[in-house]
């Protein structure tokens, strides 16, 4: 009997092991020995020698990973043709990839390892706003530096953080004056049940307010749900012209598909979707998709020479069916912004890059972008898209010229009631 | 009055799926006491099993063969679920039966590893899932009530299941020995029944269930690695509120929490009515703690 009672427990332990070992595969791909502790007067100093460590940091497991894990790829991409263009300043730039595995905590925890241990001297990464708050106040404190790759919902602005995705003056608030115009007055607001939804609905209850638009209902699902009939059964009784979708993840795969099965289809109801981008429609099928409405500032679709450098390289170093989408330019936009003000500060000092980075242009993917001075966002053009059968989407509408950000919708006559 | 249908129609739906994840709880968990948080990850592998299933369709087979991929993926589900399943069972899960907490931690383990794995070969996207011609569309009862087919199937499917779980339970050899094994393990032996099979038989028996509710549920949702994880507490919830080891519990407890769940949302919203079915259960196991349906027995405990 006790025989095989130890036989059960080294099998657990076993087991155990080797689950480790497969997470600490998965968490940690590369890691440098320096050790020296890092204040912002000796970045130049770490980063003697041949190579300059900056930090990339995504979900490469867990719930959001689903995302984060193609925008992580263009990042690399990017820091790859700067190194085989002779790299920055002399250097090459060597990635520190870490793992913050959709847990806020450890994308803190990740970001503090980050900076003291491995002495980056910047860092790409987070997706979710929840990640991206738990990693402010670490960056303020070791007065590091982050670029954040995706839009959101606006209302913050830190002197340690880069904002490379769109602000709501430039997604949001132009496609509800877009709806507005084009499809009807009555809208039917559902999210997903935490920050950046609920914050969005603030604005987009304020702007229907101003221009004369009428909210029929709201509705939050819990992040991962998965059951949309009684919403859908919601959406029949309330008719609206139009569905303002901003879940998140998974649940909008659940909700597309039901929307289907229940027998309404673009032609007979509106939906616009702000973050569902060609990653997810990939996931969720297109034919499922077909003729919905989308608002970015990028598509692969988007027709630049840049752009199509840009999604020929993507496909030809990560394989023909990958998709390029929005997050994914911004991540490769972001390294290239970062490495312009390297050059043009002569120096990889977090606060001289800062300095240097106001107004910095480049012709990105998405067109040509530059960042504003005044809060550390960048001009974006904004474009609404329509998916097509081949999950693909296609630019209907976009804005003519880059708008200046606009996080706390100082532009708006209605928006203090948003910030107060 | 057509809407009061639908949501009827709805609840029953939410009610077939419930019962469907936790079939497969309600013998592993239910009858055997394993608690198997890797559950969910049974059901992954079959939504998966669905994906690869089409792959293969895709490509080797003539587009005209295309809408029977998905009777065939449920058949391979459930082959390749038993299998994962045994090999669990004899590997890791043989050596806890009796101990309850240390079964959680190290299925809980099972699951996460497993998710990696589905992450290493599938990647951590989502992956599309094309249901059958035969499937697309709904019954038009009148202009405003559309039942979608997939619904219909789904609670046709599992009545399929049931009929054949009951069946194997109560009318073959088979179930019979299974259920002497529960009920009273060493007198079971004394007459000579092999415990060890019959206890590898059943938890293999429970994971194919799941499998075959993840081909079904990749139908509706979506299909990637951490597809279990949303199914798993509400499969548990089912199971615990039915009663621990009755099947006609499991299927009470999913009606109930199905059709609950779905008047809530409608007359609440999606976020209050979960929390008011919680509210709920909970406050029913405080009045019954053994669930909706019990077992007499004769032992003193």
């Amino acid at each position: 009997m006790r025989e095989i009672k130890n036989k059960g427990k080294l099998t657990i332990a076993l087991g155990m092991t080797l689950m480790m070992i497969t997470a600490g595969c998965a968490k940690t791909e590369t890691t440098t020995s320096t050790t020296a502790p890092v204040t912002s007067a000796a970045a130049d100093a770490k980063a003697g020698g041949d190579t300059v460590p900056v930090g990339i940091l995504h979900s490469l497991t867990g719930t959001m990973s689903i995302s984060e894990v193609s925008v992580r790829d263009a990042e690399l991409m990017a820091i790859d043709e700067i190194n085989a263009a002779g790299g920055l300043l002399g250097k090459k730039i060597k990635p520190v990839i870490e793992d913050g595995a959709s847990d806020w905590p450890t994308f803190a925890e990740k970001t503090k390892k980050l900076l003291q241990k491995d002495s980056v001297v910047t860092i790409f990464g987070c997706w979710t706003s929840a990640s991206r708050k738990a990693v402010l106040p670490v960056v303020e404190q070791n007065k590091g530096l982050l670029w954040y790759p995706v839009q959101y919902e606006g209302v913050e602005s830190s002197p340690n953080i880069f904002y490379i995705g769109a602000t709501t003056n430039q997604q949001i608030i132009p496609a509800v004056t877009w709806l507005l115009q084009n499809k009807g007055k009555k809208f039917f607001l559902l999210g997903s049940d935490y920050v950046f939804p609920k914050t969005a609905n603030k604005i987009i209850k304020e702007q229907l307010k101003a221009d004369g638009g009428t909210l029929v209902a709201e509705e939050y699902t819990p992040l991962g749900h998965t059951d949309y009939n009684t919403i859908i059964s919601k959406i029949k009784k309330e008719k609206p012209d139009v569905v303002f979708n901003t879940l998140n993840g998974d649940s909008n795969v659940a909700f597309f598909k039901q929307l289907k099965d229940a027998g309404i289809t673009s032609k007979d109801l509106t939906t616009m979707s702000v973050s569902i981008a060609e990653e997810e429609v990939r996931g969720i099928g297109a034919s499922v998709l077909d003729g919905h409405y989308t608002a970015w500032n990028y598509y692969q679709t988007t027709d630049i020479p840049e752009n199509k450098k840009f999604v020929e390289a993507y496909k030809a170093k990560y394989g023909k069916d990958r998709v390029t989408d929005d997050p994914i330019e911004a991540g490769y936009t972001a390294v290239y912004l970062w490495a312009e003000a390297v050059k043009k500060a002569g120096s990889f000092d977090v606060e001289k890059v800062k300095a240097a980075a106001k107004g910095i242009e480049f012709n990105s993917p998405e067109g040509k972008v530059s960042i504003d001075g005044d809060n550390q966002h960048i001009f974006k053009t904004a474009r609404i898209g329509q998916i097509t059968a081949d999950g693909q989407i296609k630019e209907i509408w976009n804005s003519g010229k880059s708008l200046k950000p606009d996080p706390f919708l100082k532009t708006y006559p209605w928006g203090v009631e948003v910030t107060k | 009055m057509s809407l009061l249908l639908l949501q009827l129609f709805n609840g029953f739906s939410l009610s077939s799926i419930l019962l469907l994840i936790a079939i497969g709880l309600a013998i592993t968990f239910g009858l055997m006491n394993v608690m198997n948080m890797a559950h969910g990850e049974f059901i992954m592998i079959g939504a998966y099993m669905a994906y690869l299933v089409q792959q293969l369709f895709q490509k080797y087979m003539p587009a005209s063969a295309f809408g029977w991929y998905f009777v065939i993926s449920l058949g391979v589900a459930f082959v390749i679920a038993f299998a994962i399943g045994w090999l669990l069972e004899v590997a890791l899960i043989r050596f806890l039966y009796g101990r309850p907490l240390d079964s959680l931690l190290a299925t809980w383990g099972v699951s996460l590893a497993l998710q990696q794995v589905a992450r290493s070969i599938f990647g951590a996207p989502n992956v599309a899932v094309k249901a059958p011609q035969w499937l697309e569309g709904g019954w038009h009862v009148t202009a405003d009530l559309i039942l979608p087919y997939k619904r219909l199937f789904i609670i046709g499917l599992v009545a399929l299941c049931i009929f054949i779980i009951y069946m194997y339970l109560y009318h073959s050899a088979g179930g019979r020995r299974m259920r002497a094994v529960m009920q009273n393990r060493q007198m079971a032996a004394c007459l000579g029944i092999s415990t060890r099979r019959v206890d590898a038989q059943s938890f293999a028996f429970g994971s194919a269930m799941a499998g075959i509710a993840g081909c079904a549920l990749s139908l509706l949702g979506p299909i990637g690695p951490t597809i279990g994880t949303y199914y798993i507490v509400d499969a548990f919830m089912v199971v615990v509120l039915g009663g621990i080891g009755k099947l006609i519990g499991t299927v009470a407890g999913a009606l109930g929490i199905g059709v609950f769940n779905t008047a809530l949302e409608y007359t609440t919203s999606a976020t209050l009515g979960k929390v008011l079915v919680f509210t709920l259960i909970i406050a029913f196991l405080q009045w019954k703690p053994m669930g909706l349906v019990t077992i007499r027995s004769r032992s003193l405990d």
